[in-house]
């Protein structure tokens, strides 16, 4: 188990608190109301850029895709001076070493996934290998895969263990936990895997892999930052959030800003405590911003499609 | 970690990145210059030859010069309805009574935006509740009501209900076109006429709802809307010719209203005063408990009548709902009602606002400890900060009297039993909400509580099929839903 946990007391996780089905669902559907204006919403796309980790994750995936999509990374629509560049480039481990060396110093982070994504289903020994190959290999992040199957067999403490030894395989970089929350089904289910995350060594938590249905939701995302923000309560420690999956419209991603800053507060309003997982949602993002600076919208045509 | 873990003074911040102004545009309503007394059909010069101005709360400046109705004026509305009962509205088919009701809903709906702006300017409520919340449940009033006018036989099987006559009706200025809604739709979907008196404070929505009555050609005098303040509603009380009061408002004016007709065969129903106990239980669901307090008590700047202006927290997880609490305040947008983004808006009048800065000082007098919002008021206008006020005992005035405002009064306790018997120790009776995640405690409470509408893990949800109305001293009869019609009926 992660050294680093060992002063905390480790609660039952069947007793986590209960989300009210009807209640969380309306309180995110509150958020949606807030009306983004102006500079806020200049800013708010920026900084929504600013977070995105753009993501290949295909079978199909080759040199070539990663080298390409990593040159985006860096110049996301070079007609606008000043943008930021996004998060990070998130991708198989086997494409970790190609990452790392077409971003070069840029800055913008390698996320990998591991664990036998998406499924999950292997021994751990794999899983182990599998997360020391890719930060190995340069990995400055790793988004795990929980044994759904075990969680949903009440094994909690295999899960806990399983998060606990990936993190301490993953030394310095930072684990992203995916709940996989299309599988876990219900709110419950959702904030318990979240306690679970937390509570085993979690950087952040992830709502999911992008190849289930549903993916990220408003509701969804609350209940996890919600279990951030009572772990926080507890412990005085920061965890970081990364919705992922289904999030491809700035409306949407202004949305989950809002709601990010009414929950939990500012500390959290930046590429380090919070990220979009998403492939298509940067070149919406860019088109508003566009027709915010121009007054028009502009042709799909004009931005990049890697 | 550790250090914060023991201080427990972890605090969230939501001071920077604050939201760019998103004002609604005010271009798409009008407001006349001065408005008459809409009696048999036409807007009419009052026979007192007087005027009060209507202001903007948040302001403070003048919207509109509202027609001031003496007795005389009170008299001649209750004529033009006598006459439209007698002659017309009595007599006519009641299908074709619903396809008026109809009509003036789809109108309500077609100027809603109209509607929430001037809502909004007139009493001080955020836009978004106005536009999101006050004026499409008006608007499903009608529509609810509609639908019973010719199936009154089978709401009241083997009795033969019939209409009362004239209704008189006084409305407050907490939800003014919404209260004219629940009070007017019944009455026509019945077969009665009305007389309506919206508060001096906020007449502007009634007084274009009359404007729609008109455009809807519904006969002359079934609706007849009067402006003015108490003596006005006095007038109307005690006039010889109404079959029926409707009393929307205090406490203490539905003592008068009751005292002034005993003795007399008008039919009453009153909607009084509350101070409903909000009950969070530890095995609740934490945080849509702490959403639901917030929604119950800062809804419409607390000037809610079931407003969960008590608060009951159990021992166990007092301490994490109050640092919950304190920082959903925090996130709170107090300030101009016309804004999207704000979420709690103007106090109603300078005289209400008076009255809650009362009870605050009253607050800390009596040695409760309060909490604010850190939140900037306007300059202008009638602004409160949220309030929470802990250490409260039972026998604090800020927990027993109806403030009107948002300040919240929260009190702990142990067991269920306690709990039951704290929140039924008030005079009145309106509302309560328990929070739970046990069904069988939610009906254990349900089936103990004094009050006339109990919520179960949600908080002021209204919907025009269900009854509303208190226990006590928060009043007697039912609005909404079947009960709403019986009210307006001899069903014998």
């Amino acid at each position: 188990m992660a050294v680093i946990h060992q002063t905390l007391a480790v609660p039952d996780f069947s007793l986590s608190p209960r989300i009210d089905h009807v209640g969380i669902e309306e309180r995110a559907a509150r958020f949606t109301k807030r009306s983004i204006k102006a500079e806020t919403k200049i800013n708010g796309l920026k900084l929504a850029l600013n977070m995105i980790d753009l993501t290949t994750l295909e079978g199909k995936d080759t040199d070539g895709k990663v080298k390409q999509l990593c040159y985006k990374a860096q110049h996301l629509h070079d007609a606008y001076p000043g943008l930021p560049t996004v998060a990070a480039i998130c991708v198989y481990p086997s494409m970790v070493s190609v990452a790392k060396k077409a971003l070069g110093n840029s800055g913008i982070k390698v996320a990998s996934v591991a664990t036998a994504f998406p499924s999950g289903q292997a021994h751990s020994d794999i899983k182990i290998r599998d997360v020391k190959y890719a930060v190995n290999n340069g990995a400055d992040e790793i988004d795990m895969v929980i044994s759904r199957g075990k969680f949903l067999q009440g094994e909690y403490n295999f899960v806990f263990d399983e998060i606990a030894a990936v993190k301490e395989a993953c030394g310095i970089a930072r684990l992203k936990v995916i709940l996989e929350t299309g599988e876990l089904v219900t709110y419950d289910k959702v904030r318990r895997a979240s306690d679970i995350a937390m509570y085993a060594g979690a950087d952040f938590i992830k709502t999911s892999t992008g190849k289930i249905s549903p993916a990220a939701t408003l509701p969804v995302t609350l209940v996890m930052l919600e279990a951030i923000r009572d772990f926080y309560y507890k412990t005085g420690k920061m965890i970081a959030m990364k919705p992922a999956g289904g999030i491809s419209k700035s409306k949407l991603a202004l949305h989950y800003l809002v709601m990010l800053k009414e929950t939990l507060g500012d500390a959290w309003m930046n590429n380090h405590w919070f990220r979009f997982g998403a492939s298509s949602l940067a070149n919406d993002v860019l088109m508003q911003l566009e027709k915010e600076r121009t007054g028009v919208y502009q042709s799909a045509n004009y931005f990049s499609v890697d | 970690m550790a250090k914060a873990r023991k201080n427990n003074t972890v605090k969230l911040s939501f001071d920077t990145l604050k939201y760019a102004p998103a004002p609604e545009s005010k271009s798409s309503a009008t407001i006349n210059a001065q408005y008459d007394l809409f009696i048999n059909g036409k807007f009419e010069k009052p026979l007192s030859k007087k005027y009060f101005d209507t202001i903007n709360p948040a302001t403070e400046e003048k919207l509109s010069s509202v027609a001031d109705a003496n007795t005389a004026d009170v008299d001649k509305a209750v004529k033009a309805a006598r006459v439209a009962y007698d002659k017309v509205w009595s007599k006519m088919p009641a299908k074709e009574r619903g396809k008026y009701i109809y009509r003036i809903a789809r109108m309500i709906q077609e100027r809603a935006r109209e509607f929430a702006i001037i809502e909004s300017l007139d009493g001080g409520k955020p836009i978004r509740e106005s536009r999101d919340i006050d004026i499409p449940l008006a608007a499903n009033h009608f529509f609810y009501y509609a639908g019973w006018a010719d199936k009154l036989a089978y709401a009241f099987p083997n009795k033969q209900p019939k209409p009362l006559g004239v209704a008189g009706q006084i409305i407050p200025w907490n939800f003014p076109l919404l209260m004219a809604a629940w009070k007017i739709a019944p009455a026509l979907a019945t077969g009665n006429t009305v007389v309506l008196k919206p508060a001096e404070t906020t007449p502007l929505t009634a007084l274009k709802l009359a404007e729609i009555i008109q455009e809807s050609d519904l006969p002359q005098g079934v609706v007849n809307i009067i402006t003015g303040a108490g003596a006005t509603g006095a007038a109307i009380v005690n006039h010889p010719d109404i079959n029926k009061i409707a009393f929307t408002g205090s406490t203490d004016v539905g003592k008068i209203i009751q005292r002034a007709v005993a003795g007399t065969d008008k039919k009453l129903t009153l909607e009084l005063g509350g101070k409903a106990a909000n009950i969070i239980f530890e095995d609740a669901a934490i945080d849509q408990a702490v959403e639901g307090v917030i929604n119950g008590i800062f809804f419409n700047q607390g000037h809610v009548c079931c407003a969960g202006s008590r608060l009951f927290v159990q021992e166990s997880v007092y301490k994490v709902v109050m640092q919950k609490l304190k920082d959903r305040i925090a996130s709170l947008i107090v300030g101009d009602p016309m804004d999207k983004n704000t979420d709690v808006g103007a106090i109603n009048s300078k005289q209400q606002l008076a009255t809650i800065h009362q009870y605050i000082n009253i607050g800390k007098k009596e040695g409760a400890d309060i909490f604010e919002s850190n939140c900037v008021l306007p300059k202008k206008g009638f602004f409160c900060k949220p309030t929470l006020f802990t250490n409260v005992a039972q026998s604090s005035r800020i927990a027993q009297e109806e403030i009107f405002g948002p300040v919240l009064a929260i009190q702990t306790f142990r067991t269920d039993d306690e709990v039951i018997e704290k929140a039924n120790n008030t005079p009145f009776g309106l509302s309560a909400g328990v929070w739970t995640d046990k069904g069988s405690k939610v009906f254990n409470l349900t089936s103990k509580l004094r009050a006339g509408v109990i919520w179960a893990n949600t908080y002021n949800k209204f919907d025009p099929t269900s009854p509303f109305g208190g226990y006590k001293e928060s009043g007697f009869g039912r609005e909404g839903g079947l009960h709403g019609l019986s009210a307006y009926l001899n069903a014998l």
